[in-house]
């Protein structure tokens, strides 16, 4: 146990560490050089098209250290998107220390800070490490200055790397196994092992990922998880290479895997604790937070019949997404779905993506809202979330709305647009502070609902991809609040309908309305396109029907060309969802969740 | 109304496929290599003889193309000498020849009679130069005319026309002056399509780097409209959704077999057949279909076996493009499926919305229903 180093790499978004990961695993030469692509752990499709990582991703590393000793260093890739700061924080619970990378010319940036924060709840070694100073735009001397006083770490700790060229590796890994304490534990200890993650293998169920605290758990145990007493066999164990190699045991300090059966996937709990049936630990390890879900929408199967398939593939898909949250739901339009919770809007990106490409699933999505508090004649309170469930507004007396805490990091030349944009989406109370020179923090309180609108993105445009974002939920406030229903030749279509602020109502219907009309195909007949606040028509639009089609010459005989065309048109219609008479395609569904500028 | 063509006689259907310039919208299989024409017709006979066993009886022919009027006199009789040889035409088959107008003289034309051809399908497109010009047509507006009215001289009591519309560059004006023209000279059929581009077709590559552009849809519409009345007017029927025939006796009886699932076997490079469910088609080159037929093989590049699903499809898309629409409960019967039962819903919506009619037990496109055709058949 003295030989394990168990770290994470942690940074802002985009600052290197999978990039740095994937010279450490290079440089302890477990992959042949023609078989290595960049950023590696980036394993999922979705990963690489978009070049963030979505998944912390876990591999151990064998390491002959200067002392001549050999180690195994349990290395955990982890994402830098604040949506998916829960998948860092899981990470942390199985490590002793972590590599913070700080990008040398961007500096500090808003997760470094988050993240730093995690790691300190943890208790870890932090060990600053400035990236990319190949740039020539590098500043290593402010980002040293940064360390100190944004981030209050010793400065004369930090280390200098160029991940991209590979300078600076050894030092790194020499850091890990001198300053990153070994794990504690005693290995003939009662089992207490943390699941930190799980995924579903079509072959061998369940693959649970774990940090082992205390004990030994071997092929043939019996081990059972102590929320819900549930016990199998273990099949397999084994550590995280490249790809999981049998190991036959794990003992305490260690990271890896459990194969053990388990079909049920509901038995597994991130943050459970498992521990051997016949000599039990204890009590459980305390493992996780809960998530706070802040975004909220409902998902549905485009073919109806497809309803069976979806709800096994949320069930399966929670295992390696421990912060999605989801309850059944229904919808008069969309039929039978699921209401969910995400960590933000590209956290619902990404789960309806891998839903659909993971599980071969089409999805709609409803309209993205938070969690709304409401207040009765009667005197009850109630957090609403979904639209479908808006009450009687005779029935209501106060309406309220969260609000967040907006932490902005930037250069100073864009705050002034970054002032107006946070007045436009009604924030108040905003503090300015100069961190460094030529950079501000600027930090305003402004409702959630306008945050998951179209905030980010123009706030990135404006600071023109130097600016950084976290945010808190703080606190409710009070907010005059009204139900948007979107109107199809009539019908209510229930998944566009949107809980929105008096004040934006109008504008919020006609953009709607108007996102619509452009990806609405016109159809044989007129479409009529209305918002509406109760009875009360606030926008509306129209699609004229098309009226001729190309009906070309069928050349001698040849029946089948025709027919195919029109097979592939029943298809891309069969990705549409009828409402009443009227085919209304996915991106529909999306053009209005995504509505703002462009 | 009683079927024109006894419902389950084939039709012979043989693909000319040779041109002497390629038109530049044409998406036909056709080369211009003329001097292959002998080792063409040598494999055609063959091929005849390949299916001699396996038909028997034909009741409508076809010969297209291509252009089948560039053939010689000799060349034509050969074929249906052949023809005659190797399967039986009752008295009253149909017999079409498609030609060129530049090809058509009073010796040809009576020859062409002589041969048992009744019905002469015509390629006029225009009797606007500029539009021809822009088709790349090799015929002139008065070739068109001189060989309309040849045909007459010569005999021919059954002449369709064909024309295009919708012609970069044609506005309404332009398209009615065509039409007048060829229902001046009273032709029993006339065939009215709406220019396509395939992306393959030297205009169809034009047009994808923007060199012109098609009239819309809006547009599209109106040149279909203006034609529908100006035709019923004349006293045309519109009896498929580009063609019109003066009396039910002339309605193309060899079309109608591509419509209505009757077996029909198509010989010469390209060409379909189809016999109770299956379709197989021809290779698309002229060369392969010789060295295919020189082998001893029947040169078939691919053959399908339709589901119930597709001949419910193609039954609903070809159906839909005639007036006299779908008979409901032979419908049924064939292809396995209720329409009324299982399409209330959209049939009532599209029947408020004046585009289909049910009456005497058939689901009907109205005019404008027509114009959708295609789209009424996704519902
Ligand atoms: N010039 C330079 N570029 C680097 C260096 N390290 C990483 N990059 C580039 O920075 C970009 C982001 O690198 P990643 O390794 O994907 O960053 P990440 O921190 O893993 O990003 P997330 O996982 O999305 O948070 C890529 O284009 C890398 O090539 C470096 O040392 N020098
Ligand atoms: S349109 Fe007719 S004449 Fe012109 S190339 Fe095509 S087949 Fe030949
Ligand atoms: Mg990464």
């Amino acid at each position: 146990m003295k030989n394990i180093r168990n770290f994470s790499v942690i940074a802002h978004i985009d600052h290197g560490k999978s990039t740095l990961a994937d010279r450490l695993i290079q440089h302890t030469g477990i992959i042949d050089d023609r078989d290595f692509k960049d950023q590696i752990l980036d394993n999922m499709d979705i990963e690489r098209e978009r070049g963030i990582t979505i998944k912390s991703q876990a591999i151990a590393l064998p390491y002959r250290a200067r002392d001549g000793k050999d180690y195994i260093l349990n290395l955990i890739d982890t994402p830098g998107h604040v949506d998916f700061s829960y998948e860092v924080s899981r990470s942390l619970s199985s490590c002793e220390g972590v590599l913070l990378l700080i990008d040398a010319s961007q500096g500090v940036q808003a997760q470094t800070i988050a993240n730093l924060y995690l790691a300190m709840e943890n208790d870890l070694e932090i060990i600053p490490v400035i990236n990319k100073i190949d740039l020539p735009s590098a500043d290593v001397e402010r980002v040293i200055e940064q360390i100190d006083s944004e981030l209050g770490l010793d400065p004369s700790g930090h280390l200098k790397c160029s991940a991209k060229d590979g300078i600076g590796i050894e030092d790194i890994l020499e850091a890990v196994v001198q300053r990153i304490p070994p794990p504690k534990g005693d290995p003939g200890a009662p089992l207490t092992a943390l699941i930190f993650d799980a995924q579903y293998d079509p072959f061998r169920g369940t693959v649970i990922h774990c940090r082992l605290f205390d004990g030994t758990v071997k092929k043939g145990d019996s081990i059972r998880f102590m929320s819900n007493n549930a016990v199998y066999k273990v099949e397999e164990v084994g550590i995280f290479s490249l790809f999981r190699k049998k190991t036959g045991k794990l003992s305490a300090g260690e990271v890896g895997y459990i194969i053990a059966g388990v079909k049920t996937v509901s038995d597994i709990h991130n943050g459970d604790t498992i521990t051997h049936d016949t000599k039990p630990c204890d009590v459980p390890l305390p493992g996780f937070k809960e998530v706070k879900p802040v975004v909220f929408a409902s998902i549905y199967p485009i073919a109806s019949d497809d309803y069976e398939d979806l709800s096994v593939a949320v069930e399966k898909y929670t295992l390696n997404d421990a912060s999605f949250v989801y309850q059944k739901d229904s919808s008069v339009a969309l039929g039978q779905g699921f209401r969910c919770g995400f960590l933000g809007l590209l956290h619902l990106d990404v789960v309806q993506e891998r839903l659909e490409r993971e599980y071969d699933l089409s999805l709609i999505l409803s309209v993205p809202s938070v969690r709304y508090r409401f207040t009765f004649t009667d005197g009850r309170v109630l957090d609403i979330d979904n639209p479908a469930d808006y009450p009687d507004p005779a029935s209501i007396i106060k309406t309220e709305e969260p609000y967040i805490r907006a932490t902005m990091m930037m250069p100073e030349r864009g705050l002034g647009s970054v002032i107006k944009l946070c007045k436009e989406k009604r924030g108040v109370n905003s503090t300015l502070n100069y961190t460094s020179p030529g950079r501000v923090e600027f930090t305003s309180e402004i409702p959630l609902a306008e945050v998951i609108y179209d905030f980010y993105d123009r706030f990135k445009t404006i600071t023109q991809g130097y600016g950084s974002f976290d945010y808190d939920v703080i606190d409710y406030r009070e907010s005059a609040l009204a139900l948007l229903d979107i109107l199809v030749n009539g019908e209510k279509v229930d998944a566009l309908s949107q809980i929105v602020h008096r004040d934006g109502a109008r504008a919020r219907g006609i953009m709607s309305c108007e996102r619509l009309k452009e990806e609405i195909p016109r159809q044989m007949f007129k479409i009529a396109i209305q918002g509406a606040i109760g009875r009360e028509i606030i926008s509306r639009t129209t699609i004229p029907p098309f009226r001729k089609d190309v009906t070309a010459k069928c050349y001698g005989g040849d029946i089948t060309r025709k027919r195919k065309l029109l097979e592939k048109q029943k298809k891309g219609k069969k990705r549409m969802k009828m409402v009443g008479s009227v085919s209304i395609p996915q991106s529909a569904f999306l053009a209005v969740l995504k509505t703002g500028h462009n | 109304m009683k079927d024109s063509a006894t419902p389950d006689v084939a039709g012979l259907y043989i693909h000319i496929p040779f041109c002497r310039t390629r038109c530049g919208y044409c998406n036909f299989y056709s080369v211009t290599s003329l001097f292959r024409i002998p080792a063409f017709l040598a494999a055609l006979m063959k091929e005849m003889d390949m299916y001699s066993r396996k038909f028997s009886i034909f009741d409508t022919v076809y010969i297209g193309g291509g252009t089948p009027s560039l053939l010689h006199v000799q060349q034509l009789r050969d074929i249906f000498q052949k023809i005659e040889k190797s399967f039986v035409l009752p008295p009253n088959t149909e017999i079409t020849i498609e030609a060129n107008p530049a090809d058509l003289d009073i010796s040809f034309l009576k020859a062409l009679q002589d041969m048992g051809v009744n019905r002469l399908n015509i390629g006029i497109q225009s009797f606007d130069r500029q539009i021809l010009a822009f088709l790349e047509r090799r015929h002139t507006a008065e070739q068109a005319i001189y060989a309309i009215e040849a045909a007459r001289n010569a005999g021919f009591d059954n002449i369709g026309l064909d024309l295009i519309y919708g012609v970069p560059g044609q506005d309404m004006a332009s398209w009615l002056d065509t039409l007048s023209v060829a229902v001046s000279f009273h032709p029993e059929h006339l065939s009215c399509y709406q220019l396509t581009l395939d992306a393959d077709t030297s205009l169809g590559i034009r047009r994808q780097k923007g060199d012109f552009s098609l009239p819309g849809d809006d547009l599209q519409y109106d040149f279909f409209m203006k034609t529908a009345d100006i035709l019923k007017d004349a006293g045309y029927i519109h009896y498929e959704v580009s063609n019109f025939s003066r009396d039910m006796r002339f309605f193309s009886r060899h079309n109608q077999k591509y419509w209505n699932h009757t077996p029909y076997l198509g010989l010469g490079p390209g060409a379909h057949s189809f016999v109770k469910g299956q379709r197989w088609w021809n290779y698309r080159s002229l060369e392969k279909y010789i060295t295919e037929i020189e082998a001893g093989k029947q040169p078939v590049q691919e053959m399908e076996s339709l589901t119930m699903e597709q001949l419910q499809l193609e039954a609903l898309y070809l159906g839909l493009r005639t007036k006299r629409g779908i008979n409901i409960s032979k419908f049924a019967g064939r292809y396995n499926c209720d329409l009324i039962a299982q399409k209330e819903k959209v049939l009532k919506r599209l029947q408020e919305e004046g585009l289909v009619a049910i009456q005497n037990g058939c689901l009907r496109p109205t005019l404008s229903g027509l114009a959708v055709a295609d789209s009424l058949s996704l519902i």
